[in-house]
């Protein structure tokens, strides 16, 4: 979506090297979810919606709070609600800003077959390069969290940006700007890990939350997007974010073992073929010598 | 029982009339296209071919409906000619002595009908081959209406369109290499339509046993 100030670091169905890997010593940025101090205002929905400047669609009403059921091309941050029955027989209510995580490795660019169509910066953001989509939809399958949409007009796939062109300009996303309850969080992934840990072990040891933990899934290597969640346990509870998340083991070995497997055979059997032939050469020189009748063998 | 009207002017046999011919080659630019942009997906240092081929987007967009139509060649092979590419023991026998076969010693190979037991193979993995390709194809096609709780159907597509792309790929490098460099002759059938008598009698020797009935002199 944004001009590429930034060096990139990972490119998407690309041939050779990549331009920015191992050129820079920029931290990786990250966005911190404190679920325990969200009150579900969705003062950060519309931030999204101001900054990135896209169309308003119809809500769907789904007898909760909830904007609509998931995410959309043109509706990238999404607090899900949930009830939540605990144990001891009492209510929650679960909120939980749902959008891009901003994976390490993420699966999407894994599966990308497409020169630049997604990138990662050095500073971790994923970022996806709508001109150069050709709209596969592979992203789509090798997101574990099910955020890449496809606009079916243009057929090209939109998600969060972490608002790249305001981070590479030195400030932090709209959502973070946008929220009353001060649960988001915008800075360096150590600091927002310690700022995470801190709140976890309050929670732990001040308000009844023996579970409360961070998220940080490390089968996507970590996340640009961390949450501090009640019940680091059971993250299901907070609308289906995995508890294990990681590239689906089929598009891992697609892009992997597959992939050599299938270039070694290809290559292989041309070679094959053509040796075959230097050694054994055609069946006839002619069609003619044949009129002699089966039992011609090799002229 | 013997079919005369097979044998043509100038001592030729008439192997493929204008349907399997004209099949033939709507199957042959289908697949060709559709290795090359499916390549061009397949591998980042093939991508280029799909700039080539109109650019990447158009490539995406073209390759399911080329799959279509390819799938529909294949079926209509399968109308003319599943009955003729039934195994028989005659099969077996021939794959027994298939390094004959390889090895340009074709006077040592069991005879063989219209179709050999190695192009009655190719047939049968095309047919299956385009069946999984159709029904992964069209799971690849529209990824992002197949629903969060159905997507293992999207992984084992990307797992099984490219891998029995591949398995397609070994059958038409063979294919390619029979029909263009290993028999002389063969490339002519399915352009004109006709071999010789003596590319009959060589390399399906029952066909042609067939068509000029028991007395083996062709005739004139
Ligand atoms: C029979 C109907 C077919 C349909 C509906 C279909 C559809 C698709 C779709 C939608 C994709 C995703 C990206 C793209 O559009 O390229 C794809 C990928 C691909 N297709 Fe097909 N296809 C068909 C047949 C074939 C055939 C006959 C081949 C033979 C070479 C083939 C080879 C490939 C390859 C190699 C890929 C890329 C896989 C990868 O990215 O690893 N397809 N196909
Ligand atoms: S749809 Fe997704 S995987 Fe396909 S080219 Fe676009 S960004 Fe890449
Ligand atoms: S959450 Fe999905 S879209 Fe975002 S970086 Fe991770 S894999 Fe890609």
């Amino acid at each position: 979506m944004s001009q590429a100030i930034l060096r990139v670091q990972k490119i998407s169905g690309h041939a050779g090297s990549v331009p920015g890997e191992d050129t820079q010593r920029e931290y990786t940025v990250c966005k911190l979810i404190d679920t325990t101090t969200c009150i579900g205002c969705k003062a950060c929905e519309v931030a999204c919606m101001e900054w990135n400047d896209l169309p308003f669609g119809e809500t769907v009403f789904g007898n909760t709070y909830q904007t609509m059921p998931e995410t959309r091309w043109n509706y990238w941050n999404l607090i899900l609600f949930n009830e939540h029955e605990r144990e001891d027989g009492s209510l929650m209510w679960l909120m939980r800003k749902n959008q891009c995580m901003h994976c390490a490795e993420p699966g999407c660019l894994a599966a990308c077959p497409a020169d630049g169509a997604i990138v990662q910066y050095t500073n971790g953001i994923v970022d996806f390069q709508q001109a150069n989509c050709i709209g596969c939809g592979y992203c789509i399958t090798g997101c574990p969290f099910d955020i890449p949409k496809m606009n079916p007009k243009t057929h090209r796939v939109f998600k969060c940006t972490l608002c790249t062109d305001r981070v590479s300009e030195g400030l932090e996303p709209a959502c973070i700007k946008s929220c009353p309850t001060g649960c988001l969080h915008f800075g360096s992934k150590d600091d927002m890990l310690e700022l995470a840990g801190n709140r976890s072990k309050q929670l732990r040891e001040h308000s009844n939350f023996p579970n409360a933990g961070v998220y940080d899934p490390p089968g996507v290597g970590g996340t640009g997007v961390i949450y501090v969640l009640h019940d680091a346990s059971n993250p299901e509870v907070y609308g289906g974010l995995p508890k294990n998340p990681r590239v689906p083991w089929s598009v891992k070995l697609w892009k992997g073992p597959l992939k050599w497997l299938g270039n070694v055979a290809m290559v292989g059997g041309l070679i094959g073929l053509f040796v075959h032939y230097l050694r054994y050469g055609p069946k006839e020189r002619e069609e003619e010598d044949l009129v002699s009748g089966p039992g011609g063998g090799k002229t | 029982m013997s079919h005369p009207e097979h044998i043509i002017p100038h001592g030729r046999v008439l192997r493929y009339n204008l349907r399997e011919r004209l099949t033939h080659w709507v199957a042959a630019a289908a697949y060709i296209y559709l290795l090359s942009t499916g390549l061009a997906f397949w591998s980042p240092w093939l991508f280029w071919v799909a700039a080539a081929l109109g650019g990447a987007q158009v490539s995406r967009m073209l390759h399911p409906w080329a799959g279509l139509i390819f799938f529909a060649s294949v079926w209509n092979m399968y109308v003319m000619w599943a009955q003729q590419m039934k195994y028989t023991d005659d099969d077996r026998k021939w794959w027994k002595a298939v390094k004959y076969y390889s090895t340009n010693q074709d006077d040592k190979m069991p005879p063989a009908g219209r179709y050999n037991a190695g192009q009655k193979f190719l047939f049968w993995g095309f047919f299956w081959g385009s069946i999984a390709l159709l029904v992964t194809g069209v799971v690849l096609w529209f990824p992002e209406y197949i629903p969060w709780n159905l997507r293992f159907l999207r992984y084992l597509s990307v797992l099984i369109h490219p891998a029995t792309a591949l398995f397609t790929i070994g059958l038409f490098m063979i294919h390619l290499y029979m029909g263009l460099f290993a028999e002389r002759g063969a490339f002519g059938s399915v352009i004109r339509g006709d071999v010789s008598m003596a590319f009959a009698r060589r390399y399906h020797p029952a066909w042609y046993k067939e068509i000029v009935g028991e007395s083996s002199s062709p005739r004139k």
